[in-house]
């Protein structure tokens, strides 16, 4: 014992750090990542390398020339970023163009606002949805899963698409969902366009249930968001289903539960009281079902994510933990 | 065609008078009537909004100066006479004038003189720090080191020294605001007059405890002696719970408790001359000798007239 | 059945009792004691001895300052060597009474016989006074004299006694010891506090990480329940291992299903929570004449090589004990007096223990260096740990803006100073020194508004009279 150590209590910490969260969200994010690399083969390995690296080089960068601060790589966060990025990219993305995404994502949405914990929206999704808009072509051009070592690939339209683009054209749900042969359970496990986080339902609920198991986050805002859209699709299909998709359609189709289980669920971007979350997932719910039902995109969680994520000042404001002996 | 456009062009314009006269309205409405003395006053303040005065910024003092019937509470160290002169004139009222002040730090403890006893393992706060212990040194009345003064000071007068790990009062800047003072949770920081071409002597320590112990704790402290109270000639200095304190509106700057001291806690500051200890010394004590001897030859000279008058009683 | 907590927050540290199997231990007296005259909540005490004079085990040394403050007595006998100003584990000066040890000869009207008294005396105001003749304190950690906490302001009526054998910081065992060794003392203890409270009801709460002292102190209340009216009512719970389940608020939310509100006091929600080692010093003053002149403290950490759990002489140097259990640690960076989580690190290991001393614990720069500062994520932990409902993280950012009004808006006073916040940061922001911080600042403004508030009113009072 040289010199004896003074702090104030306590004098024991969690060994929960910023960097095990984060390290256990890219652990819950795995089976996706697993999944979609085995669906649409070494190209999205290689759109998710080019993800990840770009958004810890940009950060670094940043940090390091711009901040003159100490690296925050350490905290996994750029990681996170990169690989949520990539799952909400086609695997069929240009290098270049995922680039640009990253840049977006770490450049814009995140370090401008002040780097971790400052940003009002989700890096991931700001960096998705600009490339949405920037670049049509490539955001809406899904391909066909032609797994890990399928030959040629072969472009589709997500069935969200498929079904937006035919109800336009006249047809009905029912009749489109026959024609394509769309089934659950190929939604399930293996679905059939689309970007590649939302290849399997199945292995993003194993990173939720993983989430939840070690206390990461809190089922709330995921579970509101599911529940409203579930019940707000299920009043419309019931009132007519040759317009409107049917509630298990629209869980498990488009990037409904990528967002619901891990971009809605971001701690930075999202409330803290448990009231708050649950109606910020309600808003999400909503907003994106109306987006689905009668907007001009055939997806809109990403859109519903980022616009809920500006409220989140005002919910904050608006709704705090119970406190004890103060009724 | 034509209806469309003067259509638009007239609900826009009566739209345009209608907020207008809203605005109007309510400006009226919610008009706040202050004497213009204020804004006057206010103008003529330095705008640092410090409270160095003890109201809550500059508006605040201009408008408890304004209704005030003199200035005799009311002074702003930032601005200091000159601006005080100005904010009479406007009020109409007589100023009192106040020698100029400047912060100046009660504690040398350095790294080297006082040695670390513990590791601080908390928020770098002092009022944090102080508020668990005694700091991390032996000392447990001086500099934690933290730096709330340098977070308190708004004229950036204040650093940090890292070689000392004490801070630094940089003259030019400080402007005797006394916000590092009110911050410091030790009460090392103490306002002093500047001083003529910004001499003056003050001591550089404020630890309370006996001789023995605060040797131990640090080399550079007071040790409660007292031999600059018996050096100085012009009873600037007292002796209190162990550590002296010289009154700066009697210090006559002469520096010989400076050299007397014999930890150096006394520091002179600003002096055009280095400190000449030992002249300076040989000065004391040729003075404290003759003194003794003066004294000696009195009490020789009242025995010698007590036996005489002995003797003539006798 | 689901077990019962608090229902606010709290976390999980690991337990770490590894002290829990070592027998409670007398330590050997000391040659020289340092007796604090400040050992518990409220004005300091006035002693009422000289520096020559000879004094024995359990001799008033020092008497209340005032109404708030406690009696202190010769945890020794020996000759008063000394009064004056001594540093104490925070390494600031304190007025301390030293005593040279010489033998161990007690006042005559102790009964240091180990027979259980348990004819309990019919008045309360006398059970009372002798309390408060004992010097009896509050030996949770608050050091609140048990005189005051027994006599509740008029008009508020006790409903239930809360004896907190919770013992919810890790590496603690003191508690646990004396149930286990001491339960028979407790329970008559706790009969006492219920006689001088008039009260039906008394619930002794432990924690279940301690089915032992649960097992064997329901055996001891059923045994002494034909005893004599105090002894029925008295109930054993069990009650689930959180900290902080023995915060005094935590635990009527447990017990009793009620919450205090801010800025009350337990005895509004009809509640008086005494800790265990508090109902033992009380069995002691009252059935035995003793004075609280020693008590147990728990000796431990896993780098330290001997765990004990120790009865100790009030005002026993720190280094006495240490040394007598093989000296500090090499490897130990951290001693904290009492628990790892609102334990006191102690900077001067010359001090000496007081009556609220519960545990000496050494902790590894390993176990207990903070992390470097990062930026907050948002995560909310902090909120989902605040036992008291507060938000942390909103807190610290107000400290940091100076905003004393909505610090006091969002309940900055409420704080209880647990460390769940800071335990459970995954940034390691050091919210609870800037909290209470805070908390101190904003607690200042409302007393000053009361006091301001209270004089207008008695000026109105005067002005109509």
């Amino acid at each position: 014992m040289d010199k004896i150590l003074v702090s104030p209590n306590p004098h024991l910490h969690s060994k929960t750090t910023t960097k095990v969260l984060m390290r256990d969200v890219v652990i819950a994010l795995l089976p996706a990542v697993v999944v979609s690399v085995v669906f649409y083969g070494w190209k999205e390995l290689f759109v998710l390398a080019v993800s990840v690296l770009s958004c810890m080089a940009i950060e670094y960068l940043i940090t390091r020339y711009c901040l003159k601060k100490a690296s925050t790589l350490g905290d996994w966060s750029a990681a996170v970023t990169g690989i949520l990025l990539a799952l909400n990219l086609p695997s069929s993305t240009p290098w270049w163009v995922v680039m640009i995404g990253a840049l977006v994502a770490i450049g814009v949405a995140k370090m401008t606002f002040g780097g971790l914990g400052q940003n009002v929206f989700n890096p991931a999704l700001v960096g998705r949805v600009f490339l949405l808009i920037s670049f049509p072509t490539y955001m809406t051009h899904w391909e066909i899963p032609q797994g890990l070592f399928g030959v040629d690939a072969i472009s589709g339209a997500t069935p969200l698409g498929v079904i937006k683009e035919g109800l336009m054209q006249g047809s009905t749900v029912p009749e489109l969902m026959a024609s394509h042969g769309y089934s659950y359970s190929q939604m399930l496990f293996a679905n059939i366009g689309g970007s590649a986080g939302e290849a399997c339902a199945i292995a993003i609920l194993l990173g939720f249930i993983y989430l939840l198991v070690r206390k990461v986050i809190k089922p709330w805002i995921t579970l509101s968001i599911l529940g409203t859209v579930a019940a707000v699709s299920c009043v419309f299909w019931l009132a007519n289903p040759a317009q409107f998709t049917d509630p298990l359609f629209n869980l498990l189709s488009g990037g409904l539960l990528l967002g619901a289980c891990f971009m809605a669920t971001d701690y930075v971007t999202s409330p803290m009281s448990t009231k708050g979350g649950i109606i910020f997932g309600v808003g999400i719910g909503f907003i994106t079902l109306m987006i689905r039902y009668f907007g001009s995109y055939p997806e809109g969680v990403s859109f519903a994510i980022l616009i809920m994520n500006s409220t989140v000042p005002l919910l904050n404001n608006w709704f705090h933990q119970k406190k004890y002996g103060r009724a | 065609m034509t209806t469309t456009i003067i259509w638009t062009i007239a609900i826009i314009s009566g739209l345009g008078l209608l907020l207008a006269l809203t605005l109007y309205l309510v400006a009226q409405r919610f008009k706040v009537v202050e004497d213009p003395r204020i804004e006057l006053v206010e103008k003529a303040m330095p705008g640092a909004n410090c409270g160095g005065c003890g109201f809550a910024g500059c508006h605040a003092f201009a408008d408890s100066a304004v209704k005030a019937a003199n200035l005799d509470n009311h002074y702003c160290p930032v601005g200091g006479n000159e601006t005080m002169k100005k904010v009479a004139e406007i009020l109409g009222y007589e100023v009192k004038e106040k020698a100029p002040m400047v912060a100046v730090v009660r504690c040398n403890g350095t790294c080297e003189a006082r040695p670390r006893t513990s590791e601080y393992d908390g928020s770098i706060s002092c009022k944090v720090k102080a508020s668990l212990y005694a700091g991390d040194t032996g000392c447990a009345f001086g500099c934690l080191g933290c730096g709330d003064c340098v977070a308190a000071c708004k004229f950036g007068a204040l650093s940090m020294d890292p070689a000392t790990g004490l801070p630094v009062v940089d003259e030019e800047k400080c402007t005797a605001c006394g916000a590092c003072a009110k911050a410091c949770p030790k009460a090392i920081i103490e306002l002093r007059k500047k001083g003529p071409r910004g001499m003056r002597e003050y001591v550089s320590c404020v630890n309370k405890d006996k001789g023995p112990s605060v040797k131990k704790a640090c080399a550079n402290a007071c040790i409660g002696c007292g031999i600059c109270q018996k050096t100085c000639t012009h009873g600037a200095i007292t002796l209190e719970n162990n550590v002296a304190y010289i009154d700066f509106e009697k210090c006559k700057l002469c520096r010989e408790c400076e050299a007397m001291c014999p930890t150096g806690a006394i520091h002179g500051v600003n002096f055009p001359k280095p400190l000449d200890k030992d002249a300076i010394k040989a000065r004391v004590q040729e003075r404290q000798k003759k003194a003794r001897e003066a004294s000696a030859a009195a009490a020789e000279a009242a025995k010698v007239a007590e036996v005489k008058k002995e003797e003539s009683n006798g | 059945m689901a077990r019962r907590t608090f229902s606010i927050g709290g976390v999980h540290p690991a337990d770490s009792k590894i002290s829990r199997d070592c027998k409670l231990e007398y330590l050997p007296i000391p040659p020289t004691v340092y007796i604090a005259l400040s050992q518990h909540i409220g004005a300091p005490a006035k002693p009422v001895v000289a520096v020559g004079d000879k004094v024995k085990a359990g001799q008033v040394i020092a008497e209340p300052g005032a109404f708030m403050s406690a009696y202190i007595h010769s945890s020794v006998s020996g000759t008063v060597k000394s009064i004056g100003p001594r540093k104490d584990l925070s390494g600031n000066n304190q007025m301390v009474v030293e005593i040279t040890v010489e033998g161990d000869e007690w006042m005559e009207d102790i009964d240091r016989s180990d027979t259980l008294v348990t004819n309990i005396p019919e008045d309360p105001k006398a059970i009372i006074e002798k309390i408060k003749l004992g010097g009896v304190v509050g030996l949770g950690g608050a050091t609140f004299p048990t005189h005051v906490k027994l006599s509740p302001p008029p008009g508020k009526k006790c409903e239930m006694l809360i004896i907190n054998g919770c013992e919810c910081e890790p590496y603690l065992t003191s508690d646990f010891r004396t149930l286990l060794e001491k339960g028979e003392q407790v329970v008559v203890g706790t009969a006492i506090i219920k006689k001088a409270l008039g009260v039906d009801k008394a619930t002794i709460a432990i924690e279940d990480n301690k089915p032992e002292a649960i097992e064997h102190i329901s055996k001891v209340v059923e045994s002494l329940k034909g005893k004599g009216p105090e002894y029925s009512g008295i109930e054993v719970l069990s009650l689930m291992k959180k900290y902080p389940e023995g915060g005094e608020k935590q635990l009527i939310d447990a017990v009793m299903h009620r919450q205090v509100k801010s800025g009350g006091l337990p005895i509004d929600v009809g509640a008086v929570v005494d800790n265990v080692c508090t109902a033992l010093a009380v069995y002691e003053a009252v059935q035995k004449n003793k004075p609280l002149i020693d008590n147990s403290v728990t000796v431990t950490g896993e780098c330290f090589p001997k765990q004990a759990n120790l009865i100790v002489r009030v005002g026993t140097p720190l280094n006495y004990v240490i040394d007598y259990l093989g000296g500090v640690p090499e490897s130990a960076a951290k001693v904290i007096s009492g628990g790892p989580m609102m334990g006191k690190s102690i900077a001067n290991l010359d001090a000496a223990t007081m009556k609220g001393t519960g545990g000496l614990l050494f902790l590894t720069r390993e176990q207990t260096k903070r992390m470097p500062e990062s930026s907050c994520i948002r995560c909310g932990k902090c909120a989902d740990a605040c036992p008291m409902g507060l938000e942390p993280f909103l807190l610290n950012r107000l400290a940091k803006a100076g905003d004393t009004d909505a610090l006091e808006a969002n309940a900055v006073q409420d704080c209880i100073m647990c460390g769940c916040c800071l335990y459970s940061c995954p940034a390691g922001i050091p919210l609870l020194d800037v909290i209470s911080q805070a908390r101190g600042q904003v607690m200042g403004i409302m007393r000053a508004r009361a006091a301001a508030a209270k004089a207008a009113a008695e000026a109105a009072k005067a002005k109509t009279e």
